[in-house]
């Protein structure tokens, strides 16, 4: 409980960040950048993740560790998108996500 | 272990003792030996069954055995047989070890092929000694679904499309069939009592008639288009002619009578007033199959073309029999499968024969094998002579009765469809001759053709087994048919009590 | 006195056809022809004795003779009361038919040891020759309709794989398969009449169906157009014997089966299958005479008008064979004619007359054929151009051949008058129509075989070089045939052989049978002396005719007729569109439910366009109106 700063304010924030995520990733044709944005989007729900443990059930931790496993996993998938993306890079000489359409029907 | 499970069995052993070869002189030697107890076991069956119903033994379905299977749906497997079974049956083992032996030369890939038909043989198997619906359907997928490869990987021709017409049109009838079966199994007790999939129990209760009008057309056409039935019948030219000797005379010989069968066992019996009320649409269906399919043979000048149309012709007599009612019909329907299925497997493996030596089954190439081929000629014209209903041979016993029987009906539209389908033995006569005068007798047209060989001994051997059989039923019927005449008791009580 | 070895007369035929089918290759010709000669003569002495003891002791019970069934067992069964049995039935007409069947195939038999000496399908000749023999003989005996359908599928088969003998050969080939399928077009009307028969009576059983046949008859319910159903049955049954005996209009495949091995046109196109019909209807005869007379009726007018029409036609052929095949066709006319105006019991001097001229008839006409056998033999054409002068050569032949013609041509004493002057006296009570075209078809009998006599053995004084005389076995038949043919006449039928099983009172009527003998004569003499020298008048006959002598001579295009309607009706105009519409109607929309199932499948497909960003887009786009949904549109 911060004192001066309302539950909604923080949501608010969070919820900008994942918009601003959906649109980056809608919107951006460069895959590192729509890789941010999925970065965005897993951020802001870290964020909502502490929030809500902190303002709803301050007595548990779930909601950290929650966040901490996304953490994890979002340097994980970095690694991983990363990779594809170099080798996506190597074959295709682009890394626009409208050249990559191998996986059509 | 009960007489009837060992059916399922033995080929099952018999494929994994498959597994374990290569040499396709060992897979030979396994698939004949195995089919060969198979046979033995069929006729063994027939003579317990004689046995047991001598001694007294009056009920519908003797050495019956029921396992639990599935027990929250109630799905069990259960076995017995009745004359109708047993003889089905034995018609199943004499065209699986032909069958083996037609297949005698197929080098390519050759364990593969011997296992899938093996397996397609255990459905068929399955499928007549089962008594449980469920049971019954997965059998019968069983059958159906080996036939993809067979045709697919062995056959000729145009055989990918062929295969997967056949395929996919067998898998349209059973999705019908399949929403049958389910339907009778919805329907299959009084309120509040456990529903079940046992046919002996369902025909105790009587399915209300709403449901029957309903699920009877989908599961007589399910049957209908195994059985060939007009218009869903295109399959069998084109999956024939595509096919391997051995998978055309199993197909034509024993998986088109599933549909027969079926019909009979399954949509005539478990629903008596529906069958009634619709049989007029089926009688116009079944007439038309007759008379076309003869027509439609006379004109094509591929052997296997002309005989897929000729069981076009002979198999819509079956289900015209079934739709006719009466315990002659009935007996008459089950007759012509047999006589069917053995004069069929014998063109078939006789075509093979002659495709496998002159390299064509276009008629307008082939003359005057007589000259070079007399065994195999001879064989060719008595089963044309079985085909056109020559006393003697199976097919007139089994067309008579079924003439004979379905003329009990004095009402005219009853006589008129009977009588149309009369005058196809008058066609029948007219293609059947025109390809032995063709083929077997004139001169030889093929220069290249006088230095073709007779059949050998593993050639011999089936065409005289099933020979032996076909001239069997037909020079003495009477014990056959009285073993299947007892058996029709409880189905044409059940038909009857409805129509009166 | 029982009967019962009778069944031997036909199995023992069968046995012979199944050791010469089976084993025929391995066995040595000459062995295997004397096997089967010996076989077929042990079946005729066994006939010889039953006719003996039938006739002459035990068969007449109370001055009737007796049906008697000698043997019977089920062969199938088909409801409580329809079963097909085989048995053995004698009866007066069955014992005669065993008589004429074994004597004329043991003759054959004989004959053709001679004739068909050297051909590589000898032992198969045999064969064929014993099964054609045992279907016959289980044909005559049968105790019930369906016994002798089956049987006499059975001889239609022998009698497809004998014309079609020559196998090599395309005419032969043609000639079977058209034989068995008219014969089997016919057949169909005789299975539906034994379907409408065996339904309204409920039985197979000829002694059955004839002791009731009034009963039977008064019974039956009313069928079409006015007529009982058992009108209709008859009729239709009487079909399948018209085709059998190769009555107008279902005659087209006798002439051409002329293309067999010639002992077997004596055998089975003139002696014995083609009066299956006549057979047919003379043992369902109570029935007959029971139903409408109507039926009766159509058995005379269709026995007349070929019997006229068939004797057009042979004054015409050149083929020695066929004009033999279109003087068979008049005669079998003649035997329908006669069972068609005949009555039972008193009024049935018709039936009696039909089958003594059935007797008669197989004698002569089995000497007439193996008489012309033998010509071939020597001559080795079949053109009556080809021959002439040969009774310098070949005397047996000659003067056989010759009391062949006198006995067909109606000339007393010999057989041919006295039964043919009894169907002309029941000809005469039924209708005198009758009785002149049966006189005029007479002459014209008489003319056209003494052309042929003339034509053959007188003519010309051609040289022949390779022509001799027959050897042994095939002039012993001849003679045998030829003593037959002389003394049959004086068997007493109407003794014997009777509608009723009774004593017939006949006498010879002069003012009947002296105007047929004048005509029979006048024939003789007009071919005596158009064709006894070579001369003119035949060819300024022909013109004068005109038109008549070329329809004649083209057998008046009926196979023309019939091969417009099977090759360009049925196989043209039924089959082939039948074949098409099965391929491009049927199984194309079979297979347009996969192509539409497969065009839309392509269409959609294309939502899946590997565009990241439009998947997202769509997933959104879900959520979001899910959550519309879900929250304002459901609670």
């Amino acid at each position: 409980m911060i004192e001066g700063i309302e539950i909604q304010h923080i949501i608010l924030v969070s919820s900008l960040m994942f918009f601003i995520g959906v649109y980056g990733f809608m919107t951006r044709k460069n895959l590192i950048t729509m890789l941010m944005a999925i970065e965005l989007m897993l951020n802001a729900v870290n964020i909502n993740f502490v929030a809500f443990n902190k303002y709803l059930h301050p007595e548990n931790m779930q909601g950290h560790f929650y966040s901490l496993f996304i953490i994890a996993i979002a340097a994980a998938e970095a690694a991983v998108a990363i990779a594809i993306i170099i080798n996506l890079y190597r074959n295709l000489h682009s890394i626009d996500v409208e050249d990559v359409n191998n996986m059509k029907h | 272990m009960d007489i009837l499970s060992l059916f399922v069995i033995i080929p099952i052993l018999t494929v994994v003792a498959l597994l374990f070869v290569k040499e396709l002189e060992k897979v030979r030697v396994i698939s004949a030996v195995g089919m060969f107890i198979q046979l033995l076991l069929s006729i063994k069956l027939v003579f317990d069954y004689i046995a047991e119903r001598a001694s007294g033994n009056t009920s519908e379905m003797v050495f019956q055995k029921s396992y639990q299977w599935f027990e929250s749906i109630n799905i069990q497997y259960n076995v017995g047989v009745d004359g109708i079974s047993v003889v089905m049956i034995l018609l199943t083992g004499i065209i699986i070890f032909t069958g083996i032996f037609a297949s005698w030369k197929v080098a390519y890939l050759s364990k593969e092929f011997f296992i899938s038909l093996i397996v397609l043989a255990t459905g068929v198997f399955g499928f007549f000694i089962s008594l449980d619906l469920f049971t019954m359907f997965l059998f019968y997928e069983v059958a159906v679904l080996p036939m993809y490869l067979l045709i697919g990987i062995w056959g000729t021709g145009n055989k990918e499309y062929s295969a997967m017409k056949l395929t996919l049109m067998l898998m349209g009838g059973s999705a019908f069939l399949l929403v049958g079966l389910i339907g009778i199994y919805m329907n299959s007790a009084p309120e509040g009592q456990a529903l079940t999939y046992n046919i002996l129990e369902i025909a105790k209760h009587n399915i209300p008639i709403e449901a029957q009008r309903f699920f009877f057309p989908l599961t007589f056409i399910g049957f209908g288009v195994l059985g060939a039935l007009f218009p869903f019948h295109t399959w069998s030219p084109d999956g024939h002619a595509s096919a391997p000797t051995a998978v055309s005379m199993l197909h034509a010989g024993v998986l088109m009578k599933l549909g027969g069968y079926g019909a009979l066992r399954v949509a005539m019996y478990l629903m008596p007033e529906a069958a009634n009320e619709m049989s007029w649409i089926f009688i116009i269906l079944t007439g038309i199959s007759v008379i076309y399919g003869a027509l439609g043979a006379v004109v094509q000048t591929d052997l296997k073309y002309i005989n897929a149309y000729s069981s076009v012709s002979h198999c819509g007599l079956v289900l015209f029999a079934v739709l006719m009612v009466n315990k002659t019909s009935f007996n008459g329907a089950i007759l012509q499968m047999l006589s069917h299925g053995l004069m069929t497997a014998m063109f078939f493996a006789l075509i093979g024969m002659i495709y496998g030596r002159a390299g064509t089954r276009d008629i307008k190439k082939l003359g005057g094998l007589m000259k070079v081929m007399p065994f195999l000629a001879v064989m060719y014209v008595i089963a044309g002579m079985a085909s056109l209903g020559l006393p003697g041979l199976s097919g007139f016993v089994a067309e008579m009765t079924i003439f004979v029987g379905a003329f009990q009906h004095s009402d005219i539209f009853h006589r008129v469809a009977t009588i149309i389908a009369v005058s196809s033995i008058v066609v029948t006569a007219v293609y059947i001759l025109r390809v032995v005068g063709k083929i077997l007798f004139g001169p030889i047209i093929n220069e290249e053709h006088k230095q073709l060989t007779d059949a050998v001994w593993h050639e011999k051997l089936p065409l005289i087994v099933l020979l032996i059989a076909i001239a069997g039923m037909g020079i003495a019927p009477l014990w056959i048919s009285d073993l299947i005449m007892e058996s029709l008791d409880p189905i044409v009580n059940k038909l009857v009590m409805v129509t009166q | 006195m029982d009967f019962t070895y009778t069944i031997y007369i036909v199995l023992i035929p069968l046995f012979a056809f199944l050791v010469n089918g089976l084993l025929g290759h391995k066995i040595k010709d000459s062995i295997s022809g004397v096997f089967a000669t010996l076989a077929l003569g042990v079946s005729a002495i066994l006939s010889y004795f039953t006719a003996y003891n039938y006739f002459f002791k035990v068969g007449k019970v109370d001055g009737v003779y007796e049906k008697i069934t000698a043997f019977n067992t089920t062969w199938i069964n088909f409801t409580d009361k329809l079963h097909i049995d085989l048995g053995v039935l004698i009866d007066p007409i069955s014992v005669m038919m065993l008589v004429v069947i074994t004597t004329v195939s043991l003759l054959v038999h004989i004959y053709s040891l001679g004739y068909m000496k050297g051909d590589e399908g000898f032992t198969r000749f045999y064969a064929y020759l014993s099964l054609f023999t045992f279907s016959m003989l289980g044909l005559v005996v049968a105790t019930n309709i369906f016994q002798m359908y089956m049987f006499w599928e059975l001889v239609g088969l022998s009698s497809y794989l004998l014309i079609g003998y020559y196998y090599t050969k395309p005419s032969a080939v043609a000639a079977s398969k058209k034989a068995f399928i008219v014969t089997r077009f016919a057949d169909l009307g005789f299975l539906v009449g034994i379907l409408f028969l065996s339904f309204t009576t409920g039985t197979f059983d000829f002694i059955t169906l004839n002791e009731n046949a009034s009963i039977l008859a008064q019974a039956a319910p009313l069928g079409f157009m006015g007529l009982s159903v058992l009108t209709w049955a008859v009729i239709l049954i009487f079909i399948g014997g018209a085709g059998k005996s190769a009555m107008f209009p279902l005659h087209i495949w006798l002439p051409d089966a002329m293309e067999g091995p010639t002992p077997v046109s004596a055998l089975i196109h003139a002696a014995t299958m083609v009066v299956a019909g006549v057979y047919l209807v003379a043992r369902l005869f109570p029935i007959f005479s029971a139903v409408d007379p109507i039926a009766l009726e159509i058995v005379a007018i269709v026995g007349g008008v070929s019997s006229l029409f068939a004797a057009i036609i042979a004054c015409t052929q050149i083929d020695i064979k066929r004009v033999l095949a279109f003087s068979t066709m008049s005669q079998i006319g003649y035997m329908m004619l006669a069972l068609g105006v005949s009555g039972m019991g008193e009024e049935g001097t018709g039936f009696m007359a039909s089958m003594f001229h059935l007797f008669t008839h197989a004698m002569f006409k089995a000497l007439l054929f193996l008489g012309a056998g033998s010509i071939i033999h020597a001559v080795h054409s079949n053109n009556l151009t080809d021959m002439g002068n040969l009774r310098k050569y070949m005397p047996i032949t000659h003067i056989t051949f010759l009391i062949a013609c006198l006995a067909i041509a109606g000339v007393p004493p010999f057989s041919g008058f006295f039964s043919k002057d009894e169907i002309l006296v029941a000809a005469m009570n039924h209708n005198p129509i009758y009785f002149w075209i049966e006189w005029a078809v007479a002459g014209l009998t008489a003319f056209y075989m003494f052309r042929l006599y003339f034509g053959i053995f007188w003519a010309n004084d051609k040289k022949h070089d390779h022509a001799h005389e027959s050897p042994f076995s095939m002039t012993l038949p001849l003679v045998i045939l030829a003593i037959a043919a002389t003394f049959a006449g004086f068997v007493p039928f109407n003794e014997l052989v009777t509608s009723d099983g009774g004593f017939l009172d006949i006498h010879i009527h002069w003012n009947i049978a002296l105007p047929s003998i004048a005509i029979g004569l006048v024939g003789i003499l007009v071919a005596y002396i158009f064709y006894k020298k070579e001369s003119s008048l035949p060819s300024k006959m022909e013109k004068s005719v005109g038109s008549l002598y070329t329809y004649a001579y083209n057998k008046f295009y009926i196979d023309e007729v019939y091969m417009f309607v099977t090759k360009k009706i049925i196989f043209n105009k039924i089959s082939t569109p039948i074949a098409w519409f099965d391929r491009n109607v049927i199984d194309a929309s079979m297979d347009s439910i996969a192509n539409i199932t497969n065009y839309f499948s392509d269409k959609i497909k294309t939502i899946q366009s590997g565009q990241l960003q439009q998947y997202i887009t769509a997933f959104i786009a879900a959520v979001l109106i899910l959550v519309f949904i879900f929250n304002y549109l459901i609670s």
